[in-house]
């Protein structure tokens, strides 16, 4: 994917490479069935200069990808124009206070900021009891929660409007500097059943833009991983929006049901989960 | 108050209240102990603390445990197994001492093999705490750690490499198409091992059986592994799939290994079940560990001990179970544990000494994650000072780019670099084996072989949508 997107494709790379002494693998071909970097030629043993700067320009993409700060002002933009929200997004902090903070602290982004804790406190008397209290973060990827957040919503909120159950949602919030359990303490204080966590996932040298969904039935603080469930990888070239809403869905109706998240529920939906192997023939063993 | 040790710095006291103190405070700085609240306060309070420690007995970590035995199966371990009369030569030195007796002429490899079994992962730990990376590499230079499978790992002037050819949905395709890439650049002696997208017996079992048919197709000496959790690897090898090693992750402390999902007996079982299938043929080495650290703090079940501490004795458990195999995946954990390139290097080479010194046949995963501060460069400096510290194995994968676990470790070209820069070589009954196959023109100078060897052009034409539907 990301080659054909590079300055230098590998197309007008190749040619005129083999007077400097690179070599081509024949077996290139293979890359129509996988993602992974293989068949990238030599130079001698090492890899030749237009290979190494297509690495080069995906690992600067996904580092931007964690340090790129989120564009509050654009996202709720965004989501207004998608979506018609009754009231504006909540935009909160985590305690962690800037990134550097963040990436060695894992315990202050999965804490609201003091500050924002007392505001959601004090108005907890006024908020209306919800069913699903939806929560984006940044996490590691504010790429991924601006490119895939209205996109995955409206997806979500097509797929809710059509189920018989009733889902009264909870104001959305935005957080910066967050981690996944966040979502529990603010889930708690919006007075939600269930909270949703739209998180930007740790990067891929390939998916700088992977968009996490963490779901967890009666939040609080203090929960651990064991009590959420997690659906990966949404973003375009991965699990697109549509299907993700409707994962998700499944989930919700069934924590709604059953009224619990996490292992106890994934032991049921786990059939859903193993798409398993596409292609079965192994070409290197066929005779 | 009373400290358990304490010393004067011109007008300054310092205390350690205990050895677990005083060994986290002894660490070199990482982000890790500094998230468990254990790290030293100041720069000069750390050299203070490694001056203290230089001055304890080795014999001390015998008699004061650093978890208590009552409570941790691996403090037992350590314990029970400890041979006194192995320990006898160096039962006399400090800390301190021990370091300069590492480095002197008077411990040879014999040597230093002889004493391994007095040794423990706690007095490891405590004298890499005073090594420099210099150090660390010359020592473990000197301890040969040799297993076999379908092949010999760790002989002097050999470093190999694990075929890592992960695809996020296991698709069949993808991944033979990544084993290819790698045989054809010669990767693949320590094991082809995948870690399978979707982690279940039945996935597992297509998973292994895939692998045991490339192996026996093209008569590759190597062993192949699927990188589930060991109880899987049980259930499969019940339903008679072919199990070359068994793998699991593990830690250093009791609670660790018991949020993974086993203890010390699950491993044992394992051990003597895929012995019992009697597939290696130069050798009984069936276990494959991975270890990292940071996994017993971020299980929280670190006991108040630094990460290196608690990763040396990850190393207690491994040697128990005469591994192939003992990866440490020093920069996959994440920048909260090892911040940076820095942090990384430091912590792959202390895994790798400590691994060593205690007869672990040790390879190193030298990876970063996008989040963390390193990058290539970074790798390349660790690759290239554990490819002189002799390392059994690394990673190779294509590219670099590990598309399933989202992270950079090294690739087929860089393993062949490290061979290339350092004059190393393959395991030799698959260094023949790449010879025979044509993969490589001149095997002594690592010159690649310009055409696609015979065997494998042959498989190529048989390519989805290229060929007719056999089977």
């Amino acid at each position: 994917m990301s080659s054909d997107h590079t300055p230098m494709s590998s197309r007008n790379a190749s040619n005129e490479s083999r007077d400097a002494g690179v070599v081509d693998n024949p077996w290139a071909t293979l890359r129509a069935f996988t993602d992974a970097r293989i068949g990238l030629g030599r130079a001698g043993v090492s890899l030749p200069t237009h290979k190494l700067l297509e690495f080069q320009l995906a690992h600067a993409q996904a580092q931007d990808a964690v340090h790129c700060p989120l564009d509050i002002e654009a996202l709720t933009a965004s989501l207004d124009e998608a979506l018609e929200l009754d009231t504006a997004p909540l935009a909160l902090k985590s305690r962690a206070t800037d990134r550097a903070t963040y990436l060695q602290r894992p315990d202050y982004g999965r804490r609201l900021s003091d500050e924002d804790r007392e505001r959601l406190e004090a108005q907890a008397d006024n908020t209306e009891p919800s069913d699903l209290a939806i929560v984006i973060v940044d996490g590691l990827s504010a790429l991924a929660v601006q490119q895939n957040s209205a996109p995955f919503l409206t997806a979500l909120d097509q797929a809710l409007a059509k189920d018989t159950n009733d889902w009264r949602l909870a104001p959305v919030t935005i957080v910066e500097q967050g981690r996944v359990a966040i979502g529990d303490e603010i889930g708690a204080l919006l007075n939600a059943r269930a909270v949703l966590v739209m998180i930007g996932e740790r990067p891929g040298l390939s998916s700088p833009d992977s968009l996490g969904l963490y779901m967890t039935w009666a939040p609080e603080v203090g929960l651990r991983d064991d009590r959420r469930n997690c659906i990966s990888n949404v973003r375009p070239a991965g699990l697109d929006v549509d299907q993700a809403a409707r994962k998700l869905l499944l989930l919700l109706k069934e924590a709604r049901e059953r009224q619990l998240s996490g292992v106890k529920l994934k032991d049921r939906s786990e059939d859903d989960v193993v798409e398993g192997i596409g292609s079965t023939r192994n070409f290197l063993v066929a005779d | 108050m009373t400290r358990a040790y304490h010393t004067q710095v011109g007008s300054r006291r310092y205390g350690f209240s205990n050895l677990a103190e005083l060994m986290a405070k002894a660490t070199p700085a990482r982000s890790g102990d500094r998230l468990a609240g254990v790290m030293a306060e100041s720069a000069e309070e750390r050299v203070v603390a490694q001056m203290v420690l230089a001055e304890l007995p080795l014999s001390t970590f015998l008699n004061d445990a650093l978890v208590p035995y009552e409570d941790d199966e691996i403090t037992r371990l350590i314990i029970d197994d400890h041979d006194a009369g192995a320990f006898a030569p160096i039962s006399h030195l400090t800390v301190g001492d021990f370091r300069n007796w590492l480095l002197s002429d008077q411990a040879t490899p014999e040597v230093l093999q002889s004493v391994r079994a007095g040794i423990t992962p706690e007095m490891t730990a405590a004298v890499s705490k005073l090594m420099r990376n210099q150090d660390l590499i010359l020592v473990a230079k000197k301890c040969r750690v040799v297993t076999a499978f379908r092949n010999t790992i760790g002989l002097g002037g050999r470093l190999s490499t694990r075929l890592q050819p992960n695809h996020p949905t296991d698709d069949v395709t993808g991944i033979a198409a990544s084993i290819l890439d790698g045989l054809l650049y010669g990767s693949g002696d320590a094991v082809i091992g995948i870690n399978p997208a979707t982690d279940n017996v039945a996935q597992s079992v297509k998973l292994m059986r895939l692998m045991d048919e490339v192996i026996q197709k093209y008569e590759i000496p190597t062993q192949s592994c699927v990188l589930t959790h060991v109880t899987n690897t049980l259930e499969a090898i019940e339903q008679g799939a072919p199990v070359d090693l068994v793998f699991q992750s593990i830690g250093g402390t009791e609670a660790t290994n018991k949020s993974f999902g086993f203890d010390l007996a699950t491993l044992a079982e394992a051990e003597a079940a895929a012995q019992s299938l009697n597939r290696g043929t130069v050798g009984r080495n069936v276990m494959y560990f991975e270890t990292g650290q940071g996994s017993a703090l971020s299980a929280d079940a670190h006991h108040g001990l630094d990460q290196q501490t608690c990763e040396a004795r990850a190393y207690a458990v491994a040697r128990k179970f005469n591994p192939l195999l003992v990866n440490t995946v020093v920069g996959f954990i994440g920048p909260e544990y090892l911040f940076d390139g820095k942090e990384i290097i430091r912590a792959g080479l202390e895994d790798h000494f400590c691994g060593k010194l205690l007869g672990v046949p040790m390879g190193c995963d030298v990876c970063y994650t996008n989040h963390a501060q390193a990058d290539q460069n970074d790798m390349d400096n660790l690759l290239t000072l554990l490819g002189v510290a002799g390392c059994n194995f690394v990673m190779g994968i294509p590219g670099s780019d590990d598309i399933m676990l989202n992270y950079q470790t090294t690739s087929f070209h860089d393993a062949l670099y490290a061979r290339r820069a350092l004059g190393l070589k393959a395991a030799p009954e698959f260094e023949q084996w790449l010879a025979r196959m044509q993969i490589f023109d001149d095997i002594d100078t690592h010159r690649l072989s310009e055409h696609v060897p015979r065997a494998f052009a042959q498989s190529l034409r048989h390519l989805p949508g290229e060929a007719s539907h056999e089977q």
